[in-house]
């Protein structure tokens, strides 16, 4: 048994380089859109979090004498509703649900595809082709048609929303993470790891996750725009969320009688949805090209 | 081995059971079969990519394979290490079989690999240090010993640990990458090295620097190498022995200098025409192969080669020859024209050893 | 070729029957007894296992799903509670009004798409570049009810220009090519167009980039092609991909079209979808979205085989 050498054990520490996830941080951190989107996605976040604390108007209290008030009017900024209710409030409010349930189904669907994903890329044959065939059925449907079939026959409530989305959701992720990590799996260094005698879990814990997680983040980050537009549109067609609770997409619908009366009070919920919608699409986009760190 | 190659603590090799005698390395049969899937309706194609390989690996020696590309070069090493499953045949390492006398584990110990893609095998998210230690840590080597085995192992192939230890694979050249994978490939304290065209990406320059390290290495940590490529003459400035590959199966085995002096296969003269000489003396009358490689999916019957062979007979295309000694020398081809009596018009009349003595 | 096509329609099938099986099975994950909506509320017991038996719902289910897909096969998708016509009559009638404004938003959309994508991709990261992506990610971050909303709320209530919803005077029936029902198109198919347009957009300009930077287009210019020249293998390059995006894209507009043509009051088969759901007609929420599943299905296989057709590395693989 030798000692360990003078030069291993003296040998300066050198400066810990910037690990991937630093450097990656440092990308985003560096690109102004991205910043933007994060800081308005914060703000709506915190207002949404933090509602009763804002000294709100009550969202659920309407009054018939102060239906549809302009935006501007004093004392409400954003105007009133369809039943005389403070917009600026149930926009706020309103965002806990709208988020909860665009948001909710991708991280739902993130968990189980990316599970399936990894199992169906890492383990491959037969167990591959079983998962990825029963992904294809659920890709032979649109997925707002699938979205609103599978609404459509749970009936209208905010759970059913979160799993008919979920459902939605749960094939796309398992296809991009099943190609991600087939991807992964056959590239050498896996090879090289398994030659070293290392079993599947440590494989798959040091050498597949923290290659493979990146790219289906980013995916999924992408997918939660796509989901808001979705989550609220089931509320917007009555599948949702039920009145009187504060949600853009059923506020967006209730108002749709308003369009004659006070177009742009009517259009604010949208706003919303955009905004949380091209935010986080625009974030994803960030993120991607911050991980491309190749060039 | 009794002298100490390294300072630090290092993984205690695999013991060596046979003694100088005992083969390292012993393969026999060695076989894989790859379904293609065909046409609608039409029935499952094979690729015989390794087809009833044997050969032996001496303690000690380097031992190159050659062929096209798409002989079943990288299948081989891959069969080797264990890495895919072989459709039959044996591989035993020091006189022991894997699964019985030593375990799967203890195999990946004492037979390690370095692939050709340096960027492709190493993980994108580690240092070159955590990269290199990964292996000893999942034998059981602490975490800090392992980091310190991995910088001394830096040193050893010439890479500054204070400089290179905590880098990106991206960060640094590829002759530096491949560097740290044949350290990685050490840290094991394997006793075979299998290089499947690990220099082969490299340039000129560096690709020499690389092949004097490995001849280096060997010496001071009593390695054996397995060195697969497709570049003839860096397989003969390495190896010792040379085998030849062709459509999954060894046409030709022998010694470097008789092989390179005495090809017997045609198959073996036409590669060595096709490289370019620097001998005008040495120059071999055989006209270089005409055509493409068969393809793999279901080979030509009988001896794989008649079908761009120039010396060509209707025996060839019926039977297949089979691996025969011409010396005693351990040269040995797969070709009718080197078996004595073997019905061949070129076929000598008595084996070609005893001609030359 | 022939193989190829050969190969994918077998691929299809199974498909095909999962795809009904979904479909079927749609109607047994709604929470209650599938007969209640069928039943008059003061129903008997015999005329409850009556109607049961009639049905086949007291069948186990792998029978029921086999009579189901039989009768499907022969067109039979069962009858509509709420009107009791026909399903397939009523999913057919309504599916030529959304394959109608399917269509316009594609021409709309995938020119604008190609043209975005088309000069973003070619003037990589000039002001223009910058125009065209905003809009195509603005284009898929639109709520596009939302869009349709905000259309009626500019041209119809603030310009009164446009109508705001319907498909024209005599009803969904009546469908002229005039002026006086055309205009009742435009405020939807521009809606519907704006997400293909995103997506075109963005896959259009993300091919030309890649394709720009390849050898061969050096090549091309070394040999001193003219820039139109070079246009030109672009845009024969980008081809199969793009066909296959649009492709893709279309089903998106002919099976997710709920939104719209609820916001729009648009004639069409998500129109029926939206008052199958809420009448509860559950032979017509299946039917309507077989029919709409089976029509992407095609749609899809169309696409690959078109691609096929054109880009010489696919026959092969």
């Amino acid at each position: 048994m030798s000692v360990l050498s003078d030069a291993a054990l003296q040998a300066p520490p050198t400066a810990k380089a910037r690990g991937y996830w630093a450097t990656v941080g440092r990308r985003i951190a560096r690109d102004k859109v991205s910043m933007a989107c994060a800081f308005i996605l914060a703000l709506i976040f915190a207002a949404a979090l933090l509602a009763p604390w804002l000294h709100l108007a009550d969202p659920y209290q309407g009054s018939m004498i102060r239906r549809l008030r302009h935006i501007g009017t004093p004392n409400y900024p954003l105007g009133t509703d369809e039943l005389g209710r403070d917009m600026l409030a149930r926009l706020i409010y309103g965002g806990r649900l709208s988020l909860i349930v665009g948001i909710l189904p991708v991280i739902l669907a993130f968990v189980i595809g990316t599970s399936l994903g990894l199992v169906a890329g890492y383990v491959g044959g037969k167990l591959n082709t079983a998962i990825m065939r029963t992904v294809d059925v659920f890709y032979a449907f649109p997925s707002v048609l699938l979205a609103i079939a599978i609404s459509g026959a749970l009936g209208a409530g905010i759970v059913n929303s979160i799993v008919s989305l979920t459902i939605v959701f749960v094939p796309q992720i398992t296809r991009v993470a099943e190609s991600v990590t087939t991807g992964v799996r056959n590239m050498d260094f896996v090879e090289a790891a398994r030659a070293s005698g290392a079993g599947p879990f440590t494989i798959m814990r040091v050498h597949m996750l923290g290659n493979v997680l990146g790219p289906i983040f980013v995916y999924a980050t992408g997918l939660i725009s796509v989901s808001m537009i979705l989550a609220a549109g089931l509320s917007f067609l009555g599948l949702g969320t039920k009145p009187p609770e504060p949600e853009w997409g059923l506020m967006l619908n209730t108002l749709r009688t308003a369009i004659y009366v006070n177009p742009w009070v009517a259009a604010l919920p949208g706003a919303m949805i955009f905004a949380v919608s091209i935010c986080f699409n625009l974030l994803s986009d960030g993120m991607r090209s911050a991980m491309d760190i190749r060039n | 081995m009794t002298d100490v190659a390294i300072s630090t603590d290092m993984l205690e090799p695999i013991a060596d059971v046979g003694g100088e005698a005992q083969p390292l390395l012993q393969v026999k049969g060695l076989t894989k079969h790859f379904p293609v899937r065909g046409e609608l309706f039409s029935a499952r194609k094979t690729v015989r990519a390794v087809d009833n390989v044997s050969f032996s690996v001496m303690k000690g020696e380097t031992v190159g394979i050659v062929g096209e590309s798409g002989c079943g070069k990288s299948t081989t090493a891959r069969l080797l290490m264990h890495l895919m499953a072989r459709d039959a045949g044996e591989i035993v390492y020091d006189g022991m079989q894997v699964g019985r006398s030593l375990s799967l584990r203890e195999l990946r110990r004492g037979m390690q690999m370095v692939f050709q893609d340096s960027y492709a095998s190493l993980n994108p998210r580690l240092t070159v240090e955590e990269s290199i230690a990964f292996g000893p840590k999942v034998h059981g080597m602490a975490d800090r010993a392992a980091r310190a085995l991995a910088r001394e192992l830096l040193g050893k192939v010439g890479l500054r640990p204070e400089t290179f230890a905590n880098r990106y694979p991206h960060e640094i050249s590829g002759g530096q990458r491949q560097r740290v994978n044949i350290a990685r490939a050490l840290a094991l304290s394997p006793r075979l090295v299998i290089l499947d065209e690990a220099v082969s990406a490299l340039d000129k320059s560096v690709e020499a620097q690389v092949l004097n390290l490995l001849a280096d290495l060997k010496r001071e940590f009593g390695l054996t190498y397995l060195f697969i490529s497709h570049d003839l003459n860096v397989v003969r400035y390495i190896s010792d022995r040379v085998l030849v590959m062709y459509l999954g199966e060894v046409v030709e085995l022998g010694p470097v200098e008789q092989v390179w002096e005495s090809p017997a296969h045609p198959y073996t003269r036409a590669l060595l025409a096709a490289m370019p000489s620097s001998d005008p003396d040495n120059r071999t009358e055989v006209p270089s192969i005409s055509g493409d490689p068969p393809n793999p999916i279901d080979p030509p019957p009988g001896c794989r080669f008649h079908t761009r062979c120039p010396f060509a007979e209707p025996l060839c295309a019926k039977d297949t020859p089979s691996l025969s000694d011409l010396d005693t020398m351990g040269h040995q081809a797969a070709c009718y024209m080197a078996i004595p009596g073997s019905g061949h018009s070129r076929a000598p009349a008595r084996a070609r050893g005893e001609n030359a003595a | 070729m022939f193989a190829y096509i050969a190969r994918r329609i077998v691929y299809v099938i199974p498909i095909v029957i999962s795809v009904a099986l979904v479909c079927f099975l749609l109607v047994h994950i709604t929470p209650g007894d599938p007969l209640v909506a069928v039943l008059p509320a003061d129903a008997s017991q015999e005329l409850a296992a009556q109607l049961r038996s009639a049905y086949g719902f007291d069948r186990p289910l792998p029978v029921q799903f086999g009579l189901w897909l039989w009768r499907a096969v022969h067109g039979d998708l069962g009858n509509s509670i709420a009107t009791g016509r026909p399903v397939l009559s009523e999913v057919m009638r309504a599916v030529g009004n959304t394959v109608m404004l399917a269509i316009a938003a594609a021409m709309i959309g995938f020119t604008l798409g190609l043209l975005f994508g088309l000069i973003a991709g070619y003037f990589r990261d000039t002001w223009i570049d910058k125009v065209s992506t905003s809009f195509a990610i603005a284009g898929v971050s639109l709520p596009h009810y939302w869009l349709g909303m905000v259309m009626v709320i500019i041209f119809s209530v603030q310009l009164n220009w446009l109508p705001a919803v319907g498909a024209g005077p005599g009803g969904s029936g009546a469908w002229a090519w005039d002026w006086e029902h055309l205009r009742y198109l435009i405020l939807p198919a521009i809606t519907t167009s704006v997400i293909p347009m995103g997506i075109v957009t963005r896959t259009v300009r993300a091919l030309t980039g890649d394709i720009l930077s390849q050898d061969f287009v050096e090549a091309l210019r070394a040999k001193g092609l003219r820039e139109t020249e070079v246009f030109r293998h672009v845009v024969k390059n980008a081809a199969p991909t793009a066909l296959a995006v649009m492709g893709l894209q279309l089903g998106y507009m002919l099976g997710g079209s709920i939104l719209i043509e609820t916001v729009f009051s648009w004639p069409g088969s998500g129109l029926l979808l939206n008052s199958a759901i809420f009448q509860r007609d559950l032979p017509l929420l299946q039917g309507t979205i077989l029919v709409l599943a089976l029509f992407f299905v095609l749609l899809n296989l169309l696409v690959d085989i078109a691609q096929a057709a054109i880009d010489p590395r696919i026959k092969r693989s």
